[in-house]
């Protein structure tokens, strides 16, 4: 990994980012994305590149540039506690696959009850 | 899988272990209007129709914070004693579970609105400082039914309908540091620290406050550590304990199941644990997911919220009095017992006992009517003696009324059963049912002249000194008055009359 001009202090000295395969295997789990073997394979590489290269911009940041999650310099944007009209239940049930006692109708919740 | 938990008895736990405790409370807000959208809140309302774009993350839709939801967070986090963020953000915690329509729950992660403070919670006169690690901002999810199990529970139901009223609600999530050292009183710390958090939530109005309903609830972590040895050991999270009794309860039962899994030398599984009310035991639920498993990060739909100092102190002198400092000064000011005192608050009825008192009526007499006849009525119908038709003023203008002689307590009592059937103010009441004492000596005078004709040998006895014998002469009166009638004059006359 070449050093990255312009890059000091801790946040910009790891540009190098890994990924293994469990990893990706992983959050392909938790995304509930169906990956195969091959395609676990295929793909865990090439996030790590993917990564990589996100991970060279910290290297361009100074300290002088905090880390930044909005584009907006904006912050307190804040509504009134005041309700306003919605949905009607028709409305909001228009879209569902399934619809059942006015509710959403959803296949068997294994594994988890909140 | 049920299978039943083999337990150590409680004494034997504590003879092996040190347990440490951990709290979260959910606290679902009053507001009017969602945290993020302006769907109303009303609790029951029928399935679906508080929803709107935003809390059923259609696409597109933008969420909005609530200041007053922010206003009530800071609020708690100053009665808890709470360092309140200079600025800090909102983040999206992802999962896939139906409950959240957008498939992650806006909250808050590292950067919570509230943090550092402690509530010193009182078991039997010691005090349990309890260390608050954060309150932060989030929302509830939405009501799932499960359709085609037994019992409505998750095991063997073939599919789930889901009500999104609740979803978008605003939380806040009020998570303690772990609480060492309480020994065997740890079920009552835990029990107190929620009764506490609750009371100091009523009083600050910031939630209906009832656990019934929802609106608070609580995970009970904990773990055991071998005795003296100061390690933490592997906790499980008890979830949606909804009782005060069953928070004391669940502490109780994860302390002897914890003992019996090390005594055997297996290892606690750090999972969430299902709390089952009617038998009083835990059963696993899921191993509990790493953080980072949710893969929080900003949500990026809401502008960080950067509370200035000025609006902090502002909220700062909305405080209420502590909750159990006024507690500790109205016992002393009204002379009651401990006792009376723990009454009072049990049957949430100090505020009301307290308007009374102001209203001008005597501490003791405000507290037998509250706590007699009223809680008496509302405990027939199976509701809060504080949701009876009664107000204080009406009470306070009930002993009014007796003390000044026209109402006895009997016919107080018809009065109160007036006001609950609606028939007005005690003094139209009093009117409308003819209530008011027979002060008129004519009418008394010829009551009593019949009871004497009535009863020769109770008059004779009488007439003979033993003046104990008045008692049944005035029962009749008092039935021949229909009760309105003031037995102590009616004495005099008895007396009078025979002596």
């Amino acid at each position: 990994m070449p050093e990255i001009p312009g890059s000091s202090g801790a946040r910009g000295t790891s540009a190098r980012v890994e990924i293994t395969r469990d990893e990706v295997a992983h959050l392909a789990n938790l995304a509930r994305i169906d990956l195969s073997d091959e395609e676990l394979d295929h793909l865990a590489p090439q996030l790590s590149v993917i990564l990589e290269s996100v991970a060279s911009i910290s290297g361009v940041a100074g300290d002088d540039i905090p880390p930044t999650s909005h584009a907006l310099p904006l912050t307190n944007v804040f509504r009134e506690d005041v309700v306003t009209p919605g949905l009607t239940p028709e409305q909001a049930l228009a879209g569902a696959p399934e619809v059942e006692q006015q509710r959403f109708s959803v296949p068997r919740i294994l594994g988890e009850e909140a | 899988m049920t299978m039943t938990d083999t337990l150590v008895a409680f004494d034997d736990v504590l003879a092996s272990y040190d347990p440490a405790l951990g709290l979260e409370v959910h606290v679902e807000l009053n507001t009017a209007s969602k945290m993020f959208c302006g769907c109303p809140t009303e609790f029951g309302a029928e399935p679906n129709t508080q929803v709107c774009p935003t809390c059923l993350g259609l696409p597109g839709a933008m969420p909005v914070v609530n200041v007053k939801a922010v206003e009530s967070a800071i609020r708690i986090g100053l009665a808890l004693n709470c360092e309140i963020a200079q600025w800090c953000r909102f983040a999206r915690k992802n999962y896939f579970y139906p409950d959240m329509p957008k498939n992650f729950q806006t909250s808050q992660y590292d950067e919570p609105i509230c943090f550092e403070g402690f509530m010193d919670v009182e078991v039997d006169g010691e005090t349990f400082r309890v260390e608050i690690e954060r309150a932060h901002m989030e929302e509830d999810t939405g009501k799932s039914l499960h359709v085609g199990g037994a019992t409505g529970r998750i095991h063997g139901a073939d599919h789930s309908l889901v009500d999104y009223n609740r979803a978008g609600i605003p939380l806040i999530e009020i998570v303690t540091k772990p609480i060492l050292g309480a020994g065997a009183k740890a079920p009552d710390v835990a029990r107190a620290y929620v009764a506490q958090l609750r009371d100091l939530i009523v009083a600050l109005g910031v939630s209906d406050a009832r656990m019934d309903q929802g609106s608070i609830r609580a995970d009970v972590n904990l773990s055991l550590s071998p005795k003296g040895s100061g390690v933490l050991g592997t906790r499980t999270e008890t979830k949606n304990v909804n009782s005060l009794r069953s928070v004391e309860r669940a502490v109780r039962h994860e302390m002897s199941r914890h003992a019996a899994v090390l005594d055997r030398g297996t290892k606690i599984l750090q999972e969430t644990r299902h709390w089952h009310e009617d038998t009083g035991v835990t059963t696993s639920g899921r191993e509990k997911s790493d953080a980072e498993d949710y893969r929080y990060f900003p949500e990026p739909d809401l502008v960080p919220v950067a509370p200035s100092r000025a609006w902090v102190d502002e909220l700062r002198e909305t405080l209420p009095e502590n909750p159990t400092a006024r507690r500790a000064r109205l016992q002393a000011e009204w002379g009651f017992s401990d006792l009376d005192m723990r009454d009072t608050v049990g049957a949430g009825a100090l505020d009301v006992i307290e308007q009374t008192i102001a209203a001008g009526t005597p501490p003791q007499a405000a507290r037998k009517w509250w706590l007699g006849e009223l809680a008496r009525r509302a405990n027939e119908d199976g509701i809060e003696v504080t949701a009876l038709a009664v107000t204080a003023a009406d009470v306070a203008r009930v002993q009014a009324l007796v003390d000044d002689g026209t109402l006895n307590d009997k016919l107080a009592r018809q009065v109160f059963d007036g006001l609950l059937a609606g028939e007005g103010s005690p003094d139209e009441i009093v009117a409308g049912r003819g209530l008011a004492i027979v002060s008129d000596d004519g009418a008394l005078s010829t009551a009593v002249d019949n009871a004497i004709a009535a009863n020769p040998d109770v008059a004779a006895k009488i007439r003979d000194g033993k003046v104990a014998a008045a008692g049944a002469l005035i029962g009749a009166v008092m039935k021949e008055m229909s009760g309105q009638a003031d037995a102590g004059r009616v004495r005099e006359l008895v007396l009078e009359k025979l002596q």
